[in-house]
């Protein structure tokens, strides 16, 4: 049986092993409970700060704690570090403070809050700030790797996490990198890049395709910002013919960020699976994301679009 | 070893005092006139207070700006730009000549205060109503670091219209921070208009005092009343505001009390006059 995890419980998990060291300390905005900040505030009462439900105070007391020298962490839903979001340009982009923020419960994913609490454009307003590293990883293991990583940024970042359980994609994530895309599948055909829970659905689109003679290569794309450019430029050339694939608007993130590179590098098709300017609403994950279009058939018909595009048929 | 600023053994007198404000006050009227833009009103209302902080006060070294126990000063009104850097000019942490590069493309003195371009600036402004939360989280820096630093952060009274600064003054006391003071530039005037016009503070005191704050009103222009504000700050265990009265545009006739000059520079004639008034 594969195991499946929320992504916000490996952001949880790292949490607590970066409160190892004493200059890490945590915010966060009464979700807690939600973002898994909770486990860091069980271990490390004295370097975790409730800021009450205030996302901007909770920016720039992070950059303060940064300005200061600490590793400061801070966690809140995706759509509420959006209410923050001059505060993160101003206050911690501009100068430049490292300082790490998780917005958990992206996507419609998010399920049955409906669409206030499904943030669908977190990843594009995030990646719009200079210095921002912009992540939005796949599953429990990725998450709580790649927020290892984050300790070594100079700069600030932002996480995706998600709400729900997804599969586990990555059983050994030790060779994932920031801004490395990982290649779980090869093949000449097709490049499907995807985050978060999308890769699954990717993978899944992969081996259809295979049944009917067109291999795919499949990338969990984790790090949306910097983009893995020249695994970009790379499957230009090798493919030809890209899907992007994320639980989001196709207005400003994964698939924007790889049209920019595409367009400047090797122009080729790209079909982008995502979600087309519209809000969510209530209901289950598997039922959102299928509604929306973001369904393995969609993917699979998107990758034959792109084929075809590529092949001039 | 360098020039270090340190309170109160070090503190000059009122004469000394009264002098660095009104070579502060030909700056900012030089740096806005020259640059043709700026904010000259509230960097005169600002002046006195925060010239008489560092020049009494702030444990800062001017030979290593970023020396990490040193007290802070955090403008959050970072458009009173012209006043932070005539003050650093004053002690000597930036030079005359970095004044003259105020709003000039590469140039140390940015528009609005910026940490990337200044030494001595430790926060970035420009944008109202983030400041007191930076503090905050230095503050609490400072407590982790079993440090007795200081941070001092200066507000405008037309910024405590904007939200984030009552979620801050509510967390400092929520998280019992004692190593914070702050001061309030209370100049009655914001950028279109008067603030009881544009949205009345009502009484900004008892505002405070009712978010568990200690507060006191003083002259901002009389450095008696200033110092002895800085004092009782100093007594307070809690955090603590000092709210100072004070006149946009102080010290030239024609700029007190118009908002006109919120955000524009005098004329090279309006110098010429703004600088006579202040030889007298």
């Amino acid at each position: 049986m594969i195991s499946a995890a929320p992504s916000r419980d490996g952001w949880g998990r790292a949490m607590v092993a970066l409160g190892s060291n004493e200059r890490t300390v945590l915010l966060d905005a009464d979700l807690g409970k939600s973002t898994r900040s909770i486990w860091f505030r069980d271990a490390y009462p004295e370097r975790f700060f409730c800021i009450g439900i205030a996302e901007q105070n909770m920016m720039l007391v992070a950059a303060g704690l940064a300005s200061a020298g600490y590793a400061a962490y801070a966690s809140t839903f995706a759509i509420f570090t959006e209410r923050a979001f001059e505060q993160v340009r101003n206050g911690i982009a501009r100068p430049n403070l490292p300082v790490h923020l998780c917005g958990s419960h992206g996507g419609v994913h998010t399920g049955s809050d409906g669409s206030s609490a499904q943030s669908i454009e977190d990843l594009a307003i995030f990646r719009a700030l200079p210095n921002m590293t912009v992540m939005h990883p796949c599953d429990a293991n990725s998450a709580e790797h790649l927020t290892h990583q984050t300790i070594t940024l100079t700069g600030p970042s932002y996480m995706r996490t998600c709400r729900n359980a997804s599969p586990t994609i990555h059983e050994d994530p030790s060779s994932l990198k920031i801004g490395k895309g990982a290649v779980l599948r090869n093949g000449p055909d097709v490049a499907i890049v995807a985050v978060g829970v999308m890769v699954e659905r990717a993978l899944a689109a992969s081996e259809v395709l295979a049944r009917a003679g067109i291999q795919a290569t499949v990338v969990d794309m984790h790090t949306i910002k910097p983009l893995d450019t020249k695994l970009i430029q790379s499957l230009s050339k090798t493919c030809g013919a890209f899907v992007s694939c994320e639980d989001h608007s196709t207005i400003g993130g994964l698939g924007s960020a790889m049209s920019e590179e595409i367009v400047r590098s090797k122009p080729c098709p790209l079909e982008m699976i995502g979600i087309s300017d519209r809000f969510g609403e209530s209901g289950p994950s598997e039922k959102l994301l299928d509604s929306m279009g973001l369904d393995v058939d969609s993917i699979i018909a998107a990758a034959r679009r792109a084929i075809e595009r590529r092949d001039g048929v | 070893m360098g020039r270090v600023v340190d309170a109160p053994s070090a503190s000059p007198d009122f004469l000394e005092i009264c002098e660095a404000i009104r070579r502060c006050r030909v700056r900012i009227l030089e740096m806005t006139a020259r640059a043709g833009a700026g904010h000259p009103g509230g960097s005169l209302s600002a002046i006195d207070s925060m010239v008489a902080l560092y020049l009494t006060q702030l444990r800062v070294r001017v030979d290593e700006p970023k020396w990490a126990d040193r007290d802070r000063f955090i403008l959050s009104k970072g458009h009173a730009s012209p006043a932070m850097y005539a003050t650093l000019a004053e002690i000597g942490m930036i030079s005359e000549e970095d004044l003259l590069s105020y709003r000039e493309f590469g140039g140390t003195c940015q528009g609005h205060v910026d940490s990337k371009w200044t030494p001595g600036v430790d926060f970035s402004g420009g944008s109202l109503g983030m400041g007191l939360s930076f503090g905050i989280g230095e503050a609490l820096a400072a407590h982790l670091d079993g440090s007795k630093r200081v941070i001092w952060v200066m507000l405008g009274d037309g910024e405590c219209q904007e939200g984030q600064i009552w979620e801050a003054a509510m967390s400092a006391v929520h998280h019992d921070i004692r190593n914070i003071r702050v001061l309030i530039d209370k100049n009655r005037i914001q950028n279109d208009d008067h603030v009881h016009l544009q949205m009345d503070l009502g009484d900004l005191e008892s505002k405070w005092i009712a978010f568990g704050w200690a507060a006191e009103t003083v002259d901002g222009h009389s450095i008696e009343e200033i110092l002895d504000g800085f004092e009782w700050m100093n007594q307070v265990t809690g955090p603590s505001v000092l709210i100072l009265d004070t006149v946009k545009g102080k010290g030239v006739s024609f700029m007190e009390n118009n908002p006109k000059f919120h955000g524009m520079a005098p004329s090279e004639k309006e110098l010429d006059q703004a600088l006579e008034e202040l030889s007298q």
